[in-house]
């Protein structure tokens, strides 16, 4: 018998059968990005001696079983919860050591003191739908967002943007070590004229 | 001049594919090792609300998940249609929270354990009742930053 050599094998359907796995794995692939509203639980312990807030620095949200909410024992679309939050906050009603000077307010003096002493307690129903607690914890971090920005280019002027994308470029991983160094003072001061002070209470019982 | 004739029909040489598979092939291995699979089937039905003010979530690794909502489909004749807590692969209860996050939290790098965060993935449908036990739970551990996961959109299409 002749020596036969192998005949070679066709490899031109090799680039088929790659752009196949291709297709397969790109069609799977999920780059997923997260997102949602960021919240801080209060820790366990009890507070033994809870400190006294005045009843004019807490504004009070009550979402019942029927997803109706209450805002200072008034009852309020959540369309304009946020306009109503932001005019508590921003009331600047102290007199004294108390006083906000930032405060663009109407300064009533059944409203807050100030925003740092500012509280929104945000209290919920066993029943409620959480999809309307969401919109609710949406529309108040709106209020804190509204006027957080508004500090921000109050006191950034030339830096051409508002809180919000400053903070999101400071958590973005891709922005640069010294642009996050100097970010992270500008958004703690912001922060500290509106500290976020949103108080979750334990819900009611239905009866 | 017979030596510098030009070649007949000038044509141009075809293209050589040889390379056409290497290259394909580098984008498989890139998409291969960027594909991330979803470690949890859904056996909840989970609609996100949608809010507007939302934040990025952490890296994956510092994140720790807890689905909740009415149970899929297939698994109602099961476990019936009241929402239901989902823990990696299980159907559990409020009470089998803590464990969860504990378990979760030791099998986490030691740096990364003080920062963990828990995203709530909960069914826009659910009552705020269940998120609240599990936020009790989440406290009894002290697992205390939390994260409402969301869908980006307007806040209104949570009130139809």
């Amino acid at each position: 018998m002749a020596k036969r050599s192998a005949p070679e094998v066709n490899a031109g359907s090799m680039a088929d059968i790659a752009f196949l796995l291709l297709i397969f794995f790109l069609v799977t692939t999920t780059i997923e990005t997260d997102s949602g509203l960021n919240r801080k639980l209060p820790p366990m312990e009890d507070v033994v001696d809870p400190p006294i807030i005045k009843e004019r620095n807490i504004f009070t949200v009550v979402v019942n079983k029927n997803n109706d909410l209450l805002v200072e024992e008034k009852p309020l679309e959540i369309s304009e919860l946020r306009e109503a939050a932001v005019a508590f906050l921003d009331n600047g009603g102290g007199k004294g050591e108390d006083a906000c000077d930032y405060c663009q307010g109407a300064r009533d003096t059944d409203s807050s003191d100030n925003p740092d002493k500012a509280v929104i307690s945000l209290k919920n129903d066993r029943e409620t739908d959480y999809k309307v607690y969401i919109a609710v914890q949406n529309e108040l971090v709106a209020a804190y967002n509204v006027l957080r920005n508004r500090e921000f280019a109050r006191l950034n002027p030339n830096l051409g943007l508002s809180f919000v994308e400053a903070d999101r470029r400071y958590s973005d991983p891709r922005t640069s070590t010294s642009e996050k160094e100097a970010l992270k003072p500008k958004l703690a001061e912001v922060k500290l004229l509106f500290p976020q002070k949103l108080s979750e209470a334990e819900p009611s019982k239905t009866n | 001049m017979s030596k510098f004739k030009k070649k007949k029909g000038g044509e141009l040489p075809a293209i050589s594919t040889a390379s056409l598979p290497d290259i394909v092939f580098m984008l498989l291995f890139f998409f291969m090792v960027a594909t991330v699979m979803r470690d949890s089937t859904l056996m909840v039905a989970n609609t996100l609300p949608a809010a507007d003010q939302v934040q990025k979530l952490d890296k994956k690794d510092r994140v720790m998940y807890i689905y909740a909502g009415k149970p899929s489909d297939r698994y109602q004749d099961k476990f019936g249609t009241q929402p239901k807590i989902q823990l990696n692969d299980k159907f559990a209860t409020v009470a089998d929270v803590g464990a969860f996050i504990l378990a979760e939290r030791a099998s986490k790098r030691q740096e990364l354990q003080n920062v963990l965060t828990t995203a709530l993935k909960v069914d826009g449908e659910t009552n705020m009742g269940l998120i609240t036990d599990i936020k009790q739970e989440l406290r009894k551990v002290n697992a205390l930053k939390i994260n409402y996961t969301t869908r980006n959109g307007d806040y209104m299409q949570n009130l139809k």
